[in-house]
């Protein structure tokens, strides 16, 4: 019993590694007798798929299918998990209060408040700049110090590559990750590699006669309108956020038509790294002197102003002011730095 | 209010602030080198300054908080009460947390100056010491916070500066590993940001009291079941991510592991732990932890937790390098804390917060004694080039015993405080048996892998053969030291810089802070204990 058990384990082990049917009957050939060098030729034998054993099968398979198969797969498990995800959301949405009921758990003494004595309260026309700057102040600080984070990283990461002296890429060689220390200069396609550092080759920008003339009309036109919206954010709809993104398109225009090294003649890294520290201090410094005030039940001495004038809503001017400055100048960092590389 | 010292109630506000305003100056501070020290430049100074000056006001606030009577107050973030301007809410468990996260920091930074002038082009430094700041006001935030809004805009700068700060270290790793640790942690923060857009449609508010109101009130009438239930799964899962749990943790080794070594002690000590105590928060104070049991929350994360008090050592015993092998010791300690979340009573909540901090002391401990072991070892990183070691930084060497013995729960170290108070907790629920079973497993499969690893550090290198516990790393031995041809005893002097005052300062202190929590953690356990009661 235990002698065929075993005869049979024999039988399906050399069976999944391809030897013949039969271990016991197998007649072993007889040795072929050494060839005569260069006088013949070898027959390779062609061992037909299904002949050769089943893990070599298995491993040509694995080198020849698994990323096809393994990338399916993902794309597969993606589109489901996105499509449940979608199921899921979009039942929620179902379940939620339907929009614009004024029976809704939204329509509270909340809303309430900042609809009724907004205006009288923070001194804003603008009940949404009331609410993000006198408010809920406190989320929007948070707001642009994430901003600030963002330039700053985005700075460290790609501004600092082309700074870096020889040496210091080379240091930064030496420590790539894997612990092996080089010598030696590394080459132009190693130093790509390892940092993403290219020499800067200086794009040949045509004088385009057609963008330079539109950008003299529209830069004075588009940086008006950004100052507009950032000192009337207290009166009218806007405020810092959209006014710094209209500010920033004017630089990014000037870039465009007329080259960086214009924009760089009053702005560089420097300035910005400055100029958002300095609005993000201001910021910080009145704010957080209303909010001392506030929970300390101190008079705050902060005039908030008729509801109306441009000189109105506390402290909402000033910080539309700086938070504007923080935009733009983040935006077209990112965008000098993302396509030149450098402020 | 009239109870306490009107400065004391200022504090939360002015260790935000103070850390805030300290990462915004930063940038204008000149990089100026000190000659005859550590290489610290003036902004690391400056940051250390503040963050041990941020310390000593937190444990103000905690001791006057801390009376017979456990006190909690709030603080009007300008001129408009509770549910229409932002607030600030502090007891003693913040303000306990807020000291313990300070010490790690501190010493973090201070153990591997010598690391990050290593790692960090000089050009960097400043920078890191701006974001180290963003992240330190930003856990700050998330633990005195009492506004859901206010907590994402905080969890949104800790994932930017978390990411930058692994990309501090040049090279293709670390860029590869914070890509797909941004990747992860904005799909996190995209589930947390859409789970409160629900939870303010069917409440009305963000901050947590009214909140919690409205939401007992829903659940009383039976009302909007089906968006609380997603959001409360969308919330966790969001949070999860970014506190590494199980099945969540794929980035976490890859990100830890290949960052200088004050950003992984960082990244794992603090960036975590903020965003699990933000979870005990919103299950306390938003949800509370009876309609947690109702939507059977509680159940799910005791699973996960044990799954991953498993899963992350069975990871770490297949790891070659010393730090992504402490990296994924790391999920099974984030698979304890939320076991100890699971248990969702008030002794669990208390455990998990003990081993909170716990392992924000330990963690960091053993990532900087594991990179002075790897700076006495040419800076390579394979376990097996750590052989010997302990001969060459002592400092470092006891470090890593002593972290190492505390993460497998031997008596006398910090981690058995923790896994005792996990157990107790575990013997008033209904899981004792699982949980008993995962805690011994995870015990013994802790010892698996870093018994293994101090017996390497351990044991002399002898004319460069090794002896073989694990794999030998393929390019070990193709290039040498040219003073000292490899032979790795008999190096001459001053072929290795000196272990430095502030590395064996730091190391010192950790090793203190060890043995401190592991033979007097009652004290602190009851003061956490109070601090879960005013929750």
């Amino acid at each position: 019993m235990f002698e065929e058990f075993k005869n049979l384990w024999r039988r399906f082990y050399n069976w999944t590694v391809g030897n013949g049917p039969r271990p016991e009957n197998e007649v072993i050939p007889p040795e072929p007798p050494p060839d005569l060098p260069f006088t013949r030729k070898f027959e390779l034998k062609q061992s037909r798929f299904h002949e050769r054993p089943l893990a070599s099968r298995y491993n040509e398979w694995l080198e020849r299918k698994s990323l096809h198969v393994f990338s399916m797969l993902y794309l597969g498990m993606s589109i489901l998990t996105c499509l449940l995800f979608m199921a899921l959301l979009l039942s929620t949405v179902a379940d939620l209060p339907s929009f614009g009921d004024a029976n809704n758990p939204v329509n509270n003494e909340v809303i309430k408040r900042y609809i009724e004595k907004g205006g009288a309260e923070t001194g804003a026309q603008n009940i949404v700049a009331g609410m993000i700057l006198d408010y809920r102040a406190f989320d929007t600080f948070g707001e642009s110090a994430v901003l600030f984070t963002a330039a700053v990283s985005v700075l460290m990461l790609l501004g600092s590559v082309r700074r870096d002296s020889e040496e210091e890429i080379l240091i930064n060689l030496n420590n790539a990750g894997d612990g092996i220390l080089r010598r030696g200069p590394p080459s132009l396609l190693n130093l790509k590699i390892k940092t993403g550092y290219t020499p800067r080759i200086h794009m040949f920008r045509k004088n385009d006669s057609i963008l330079r003339g539109v950008a003299v009309m529209s830069i004075p036109a588009i940086i008006l309108l950004g100052l507009m919206v950032i000192i009337n954010g207290h009166l009218s709809p806007g405020g810092g956020f959209s006014g710094g993104a209209i500010l920033s398109v004017a630089f990014m225009l000037c870039a465009n038509a007329y080259g960086f090294e214009h924009v760089h003649a009053f702005f560089d890294e420097h300035v910005f790294i400055k100029l958002s520290s300095t609005a993000l201090m201001i910021y910080a410094v009145l704010k957080g002197w209303s909010f001392f005030s506030g929970a300390n039940h101190i008079e705050s001495g902060i005039p908030a102003g008729t509801i109306g004038e441009i000189l109105s809503g506390g402290l909402i001017l000033p910080l539309n002011i700086c938070v504007g400055l923080i935009v733009a100048g983040t935006l077209y960092g990112f965008y000098a730095l993302f396509s030149e590389g450098e402020i | 209010m009239t109870m306490m010292n009107s400065f004391a109630f200022n504090i939360p506000f002015i260790s935000i602030f103070l850390a805030m305003l300290t990462a915004i100056l930063t940038p204008l501070i000149p990089v100026k080198k000190f000659a005859n020290s550590n290489k610290a430049v003036l902004p690391e100074r400056v940051t250390c300054f503040v963050v041990a000056l941020i310390g000593v006001l937190s444990a103000i606030l905690l001791f006057e908080l801390n009376g017979d009577e456990p006190i909690s107050f709030r603080f009007m973030m300008g001129h408009f009460p509770a549910p229409w301007g932002n607030e600030l809410r502090a007891g003693p468990l913040e303000a306990f947390l807020a000291l313990a996260f300070s010490i790690s920091m501190f010493l973090s930074l201070t153990g591997n100056f010598d690391a990050t002038a290593y790692d960090v082009p000089e050009r960097r430094r400043p920078f890191f010491c701006v974001l180290v700041n963003l992240l330190m006001a930003s856990l700050l935030a998330l633990l005195y916070t009492n506004d859901l809004f206010t907590a994402y805009v905080f969890i949104e700068i800790n994932t930017i500066a978390s990411c930058a700060i692994v990309t501090v270290k040049q090279g293709g790793k670390s860029v590869r590993a914070a890509l797909r640790y941004l990747v992860l942690s904005m799909a996190g923060s995209g589930l947390i940001l859409i789970s409160i857009c629900i939870l303010y449609d069917v409440t009305g508010h963000l901050l947590m009291e009214p909140m919690h109101f409205a939401i007992i009130n829903l659940i009383k009438n039976n009302q909007y079941m089906h968006p609380l239930t997603v959001a409360l799964y969308l919330m966790t899962v969001g949070l999860a991510v970014k506190s590494a749990l199980y099945p969540f943790a794929s980035w976490l080794h890859d990100a830890h592991g290949s960052a200088t070594n004050a950003s992984s002690s960082i990244l794992s000590g603090l960036v975590l732990k903020g965003h699990i105590f933000l979870i005990i928060k919103i299950f306390c104070r938003v949800f509370g932890i009876d309609i947690i049991h109702l939507l059977r929350m509680d159940t799910q994360l005791l699973i996960f937790g044990l799954l991953g008090m498993i899963m992350g050592s069975v990871h770490a015993i297949g790891q070659t390098e010393a730090k992504e092998m402490v990296a994924w010791s790391s999920v099974a300690q984030v698979g304890y804390i939320f076991l100890g979340i699971g248990l969702n009573s008030n002794a669990g909540i208390a455990a998990a917060c003990l081993h909170i901090t716990i392992h924000a002391m330990i963690k960091p401990m053993l990532f900087t004694s594991v990179g002075g072991l790897s700076a006495a070892a040419h800076h390579k990183k394979g376990l097996h080039d750590l052989m010997g070691t302990f001969y060459a930084n002592r400092w470092a060497g006891l470090g890593f015993i002593a972290g190492a013995c505390s993460m497998m729960g031997i008596p006398t170290f910090a981690g058995f405080a923790s896994k005792l108070s996990l157990t107790m907790a575990a013997f008033e629920s209904r899981a004792i048996i699982w949980a008993l079973a995962a805690l011994a497993a995870s015990s013994v499969l802790n010892a698996l892998y870093y018994v293994p690893a101090m017996v390497v550090i351990l044991t002399p290198a002898k004319n460069n053969t090794p002896l073989s516990l694990r794999d030998i790393s393929p390019d070990r031995g193709d290039e040498t030291c040219l003073p000292c041809k490899g032979r790795w005893p008999e190096r001459p002097e001053g072929c290795l810089p000196p272990v430095s005052l502030s590395f064996k300062l730091s190391m010192s202190a950790f090793l203190a802070l060890n043995f401190i929590l592991g033979l007097l953690f009652m004290p602190i356990l009851r003061i956490i204990e109070r601090g879960v009661s005013v929750l």
